[in-house]
Formats: structure tokens, C-alpha cells, sequence
């Protein structure tokens, strides 16, 4: 029952972050909005091992958290590679 | 187990939740015309449908779309994005009526038919009747391999698997010449702030 509440819960914040990633209005509050969505995703498929009473999720959540922490390096590093470059030009 | 009859379960709620959402995303992204908010979208709904296929029990589906949706597709788009212009031009409504018509046709074809397939899970079902329970009973004892479906994948289509490696390196290969040396020049500074719109 506590871990279906927390489902809620987490499924609540995830629907708050896609307000934001519609909304914007500027690039950083997209690509916060995708990062955090990400961490969401993490939490709610750790959380789905435990509602189904199966938690050999968590190595996949574990691995989820560091694709996203990566593509979002990746995001960020495209943005001031190409700023930069300018910078040089 | 009779099928799969939607009730009141935990993951059902989650799997509506998941789908509700799916599809907010992709109303959203075909409304928007800032492309690098569709990107985003994009990502997000990657990562939405992992969620989904986890909650399927698809999980090595679920790590591809992880990987290869959220993760290198966001950051090609951007790239893509970067050479042409930031904001979709609007479309004249042309053609609207046919196009809907069409789309309701096939989609309540498709609709019909769902309702000769067999129920989710169903043991007697042709995906999981014959080769599969094959695979299920006998990759204890034939391969030493924990997981049946890397068994699949690795050893009972080892050969098939190689030649989808081989067709995208190839295709990878392509990409890689046909952008060659002139990707990396070009391309503008990225904002999707209204009013920053140089280039309209």
C-alpha cells in the first residue's frame, strides 16, 4: 500500500515535469524538465519492482540513472562545444 | 491465468498512467513548432515507453529505447536541428478532410483486427505455443546462458543477429561518409526563446 502511494505520488511529479517541458518557455527549462523526467523514470521503475513484489528492477533503474545522467552531459556538452566554436571563429 | 482481464491493479493504473501520459506527449509534440521542444519531447517520450515496456516485462526492449530513444537520437536530432532552421514553418490546411478520413479507416481496421488476437499471455497463443516453449524448456540444458532471451538473441540466432550488426555498421559507415568532414561546420547558437528569432 506505501509503495502504491508513493507510485502515485512519483506519477504526480512526472505529470507536473511534463507541464514544465510543455510550457518551456526557454531551452534550460527543457532540458531540466527532461533530465528530471529521466530521474522520475529511475524512481518509478524501482518502485514498479516493488509494487509488483519483484524488485530485480533495480539494476535496470541503476542503469537508466546513469543513461540519463550521460545523455544530458551529452546535451549540455553539444550546446557549449558549439558556443565555444563560435566564440573561436 | 484466463488473460488479460483489465481490473483495478496496481500496474494497470500505472500502465494507464504511462499511456495517458505517452499520449500527452505526442499531442504536444505535434502541436509545437519549436523544434528543440520537440526534441525534448522526443526524449521524453522515449523515456516514457521504456517505463511501459518494463512494466511489460520487455526490459531488454525497454534498454534499447532507453539508449538509442532518449539517449543518441535526442542528441542526432539536436544535431540535425542545428543545420536547418529552428522553427517548423506553418502549414496551409490542405488537405485535412482525406487525410482524417483515411486515418479513421485504417486505424478501425486496425481496431478489427485486435479482436481475432490472442488474449495477453495466453499460453496457447502461436508466439508462445510452439518455438518459444521450445526455448523455454530447452535453454537450461543447452546453453549455459541465465537469460533466455540474450540465448535467443546470441546462440539460437547467432547468425542472424551478426548480420543485423553488419547492416548497421554499414549503415553507420554510410552516414559517416555521406556527412564526412562538412558536419562539423556550419549550424547556429540554439534558443527557443521567442523573441531571439533571427531567422523566423
Amino acid at each position: 500500500m506505501m509503495f502504491a502511494a508513493v507510485t502515485a505520488a512519483v506519477i504526480a511529479a512526472m505529470v507536473l515535469t511534463l507541464v514544465r517541458a510543455f510550457a518551456g518557455p526557454s531551452l534550460y527549462d527543457r532540458i531540466l524538465a527532461g533530465n528530471s523526467f529521466g530521474t522520475k523514470t529511475v524512481i518509478l521503475i524501482g518502485l514498479m519492482g516493488f509494487v509488483t513484489g519483484r524488485p530485480d528492477f533495480l539494476d535496470i533503474a541503476l542503469l537508466y540513472a546513469l543513461l540519463n545522467f550521460a545523455s544530458t552531459i551529452a546535451i549540455l556538452r553539444f550546446f557549449s562545444y558549439r558556443r565555444s566554436r563560435e566564440e573561436a571563429a | 491465468m484466463t488473460g488479460y482481464a483489465p481490473s483495478l491493479s496496481p500496474v494497470f493504473l500505472i500502465d494507464l498512467a504511462l499511456l495517458t501520459m505517452l499520449m500527452l506527449v505526442a499531442i504536444a509534440m505535434l502541436r509545437s513548432r519549436h523544434l528543440f521542444a520537440v526534441v525534448m519531447l522526443s526524449g521524453i517520450y522515449s523515456l516514457l515507453s521504456a517505463a511501459f515496456f518494463v512494466s511489460l516485462d520487455a526490459v531488454d526492449v525497454a534498454f534499447t529505447e532507453a539508449a538509442v530513444g532518449a539517449g543518441i537520437s535526442t542528441v542526432l536530432m539536436l544535431g540535425g536541428m542545428l543545420l536547418t532552421a529552428r522553427r517548423e514553418k506553418p502549414k496551409r490546411p490542405g488537405r485535412a478532410p482525406v487525410a482524417l478520413a483515411a486515418v479513421i479507416v485504417v486505424g478501425a481496421a486496425l481496431f478489427y483486427a485486435t479482436i481475432d488476437m490472442p488474449a495477453f499471455g495466453d499460453a496457447s497463443a502461436p508466439a508462445n505455443a510452439d518455438v518459444g516453449q521450445q526455448y523455454v524448456e530447452r535453454t537450461a540444458s543447452e546453453i549455459p546462458m541465465p537469460n533466455i532471451v540474450t540465448a535467443v538473441l546470441a546462440s539460437y540466432r547467432g547468425f542472424d543477429t551478426m548480420g543485423e550488426t553488419m547492416v548497421i555498421f554499414t549503415a553507420g559507415v554510410a552516414v559517416m561518409l555521406l556527412l564526412g568532414a562538412g558536419s562539423a561546420r556550419g549550424g547556429r547558437d540554439v534558443s527557443d526563446v521567442e523573441n531571439k528569432d533571427e531567422e523566423a
